[in-house]
């Protein structure tokens, strides 16, 4: 149980960052936190003690890990680091233009 | 068999017209424009078979549990005929406009990833692969609202990127939840194991995806990216995002998911009655405030996307056939309007209502489709915004909704006060401006008239005869949870 719970307080370290930080890496880096905490979440709900991988089981009832959430977990990450590429590559377009990563700067667009 | 296409096809079209083109797009735009033709004539001929039998694909011919399946009941095609209708007039439009920003083929090939990513949303069994397409239609559209090269523009496509990302996150999270809680993907199979799992996880559940899925549609108190990323995008890409995106990946889902598969509790009607009242009240509020003709169209779209969450709410079939029926009417009348904001801007150069002006003298098309739009989104008589609010308001009476019901009428009558200020200030103000930019072309002039015609003719839906035949099948293949079971599982 609480490994959960540590997965959870990830997962709100990562939202913290992105709700509070004014830095346009250090909200991206946030954003990956909290998308790696998901991660987590997928594996622990497939995690079982003592037991092996779906390939490397033996006999009648072997005890094994279930594998697909570890499946979508890699379809996830692949997911992740395509945002994360898109907004790497938007943040330094915005350097580009206003010469800053500092959000309460970076104000053209109002509410 | 033909449900993998709506999917090979834009995405085959996308990456063969990044290898044919060279600098030029003309070859891009063909095969954008004939990609599309064609998935807009296989999906009406998917939804004339849908009506008599849905068809469910199984991915590689595997058996259920082990499969990725596609379902196409009428609700999908239903939406899969709107998506290529908007795309096709919103391709029309593009060629004029986008040449005029730059002459490259990125913009078809990113513009096609994004029907592909929202075909697959609406086509696909399986709540993972649900958030794949998903999360394709979500990068095509980041890419696609900076498409402009202006700082506004990155500064809108990073907010949104993050909001996305956000909800995004909850959503797999809910993905996670319901394999452990349900042991399958299968939407059909989680949804005839619901009645014997424990309520309180089902009902998490179901608020991890209102929050999760309430982002995508931008119901009010998640809607804070919409008005930037809708308002800063390329105007066909407005009208995507604003007509198809929000609905497809918002309201399709969130109706897919509570009706067909998780069911909706009374708690949860009154749960998006009420998001959808404080929707329509404040998005309207806030967009009389605006000067900004895009931002205007763009809180609007928000005021309108709760009139469908409080018809969602109200769950009747009266109540959920005004849903679907608006939203085929809001992605039409939408589409035009943003036609309209993007050749203001082209041919007078300014997107701000207090310099616009007489108007009407020097754009006649322009003016007189916004017009039919304004008329159409403020729900006035023969214009198809006036049918589905009506059978909004008439649902919520009917089933005791009486202070929904006035909510509904009060967002109507705002509805037409903040689309008469874009009227009299736009259109019909007291000076002529002088156009700076390009004239309007032939394709914007098309796309804009078979819009405006559309928002008159889609009326006949409603007449008794052809909803038989159109709008009664598609809600009750919404309503009928046993049936959407019984088509993937069989039995």
């Amino acid at each position: 149980m609480i490994i959960y719970v540590l997965c959870f307080v990830l997962f709100l370290v990562g939202l913290y960052g992105v709700l509070t930080k004014r830095d346009l890496i250090k909200i991206i880096l946030s954003l990956s936190i909290m998308e790696y905490s998901a991660n987590l979440f997928l594996i622990l709900f497939a995690y079982k003690k003592d037991a092996v991988f779906a390939i490397l089981s033996k006999g009648e009832n072997p005890v094994m890990v279930d594998p697909l959430p570890q499946a979508l977990v890699l379809t996830s990450i692949v997911i992740e680091l395509g945002i994360t590429a898109m907004l790497v590559a938007l943040a330094i377009r915005l350097y580009q233009k206003y010469n800053t990563f500092d959000i309460t700067k970076i104000r053209r667009l109002s509410g | 068999m033909i449900l993998p296409y709506f999917i090979v096809i834009p995405l085959l079209a996308a990456f063969l017209i990044s290898l044919i083109s060279g600098k030029k797009d003309n070859w891009a735009i063909i095969l954008a424009i004939i990609s599309i033709i064609s998935l807009l004539i296989i999906s009406i001929v998917g939804f004339i078979h849908a009506l008599d039998n849905n068809v469910v694909y199984n991915l590689s011919g595997w058996d259920i549990p082990y499969t990725i399946c596609m379902v196409m009941d009428s609700f999908t095609a239903f939406m899969l005929i709107i998506i290529h209708l908007i795309a096709l007039t919103s391709l029309v439009f593009s060629v004029a406009y986008i040449r005029h920003l730059s002459r490259s083929w990125k913009y078809y090939s990113l513009f096609l990833l994004l029907i592909a990513g929202m075909n697959g949303v609406v086509l696909t069994g399986d709540i993972f692969n649900l958030f794949v397409f998903m999360e394709i239609a979500l990068f095509s559209a980041y890419a696609l609202v900076a498409y402009g090269n202006r700082s506004e523009e990155f500064e809108a496509s990073f907010k949104y990127a993050v909001m996305g990302s956000i909800s995004s996150t909850l959503i797999l999270i809910g993905v996670g939840i319901t394999y452990s809680a349900f042991s399958t993907l299968t939407l059909a199979k989680i949804a005839s194991q619901v009645p014997e799992t424990n309520p309180a996880v089902v009902n998490w559940l179901r608020c991890i995806f209102v929050v999760g899925f309430g982002l995508k549609a931008a119901i009010i108190p998640f809607h804070a990216w919409l008005p930037d990323a809708h308002s800063s995008a390329p105007a066909p890409i407005s009208s995507m995002l604003s007509g198809v995106l929000i609905k497809a990946l918002g309201v399709y889902v969130i109706i897919r998911l509570f009706f067909s598969v998780f069911g909706m509790p009374v708690a949860f009607g009154i749960l998006f009655k009420v998001l959808g009242s404080i929707s329509i009240l404040v998005a309207s509020f806030l967009a009389i405030n605006q000067w900004d003709i895009k931002r205007l169209l763009a809180y609007s779209s928000i005021s309108q996307i709760g009139f469908i969450m409080l018809a969602i709410g109200i769950q009747t079939p009266l109540a959920v056939m005004g849903a679907v029926f608006h939203v085929l009417n809001h992605a039409i009348f939408k589409g035009l309007l943003f036609y309209n904001a993007g050749a203001v801007e082209m041919y007078i150069g300014t997107r701000d209502l207090k310099k616009m002006g007489r108007i009407s003298r020097l754009m006649p098309v322009t003016s007189t489709t916004s017009m039919i739009g304004t008329l159409s989104v403020s729900g006035l008589p023969i214009f198809n915004g006036f049918f589905s609010k009506l059978l909004i308001i008439l649902a919520a009476i009917q089933a005791g909704a009486t202070v929904s019901a006035i909510i509904a009428v009060a967002g109507s009558v705002l509805t037409l006060a903040y689309f008469l200020k874009f009227q009299r200030y736009g259109f019909l103000g007291n000076e002529e401006p002088q156009p700076t930019g390009e004239k309007i072309s032939l394709g914007m002039k098309t796309a804009m008239v078979t819009l405006a015609i559309l928002c008159v003719l889609t009326s006949i839906l409603i007449i008794p005869g052809i909803k038989e035949n159109t709008l009664t099948p598609v809600v009750n293949d919404i309503i009928n949870q046993a049936d959407y079971i019984r088509l993937v599982l069989g039995g």
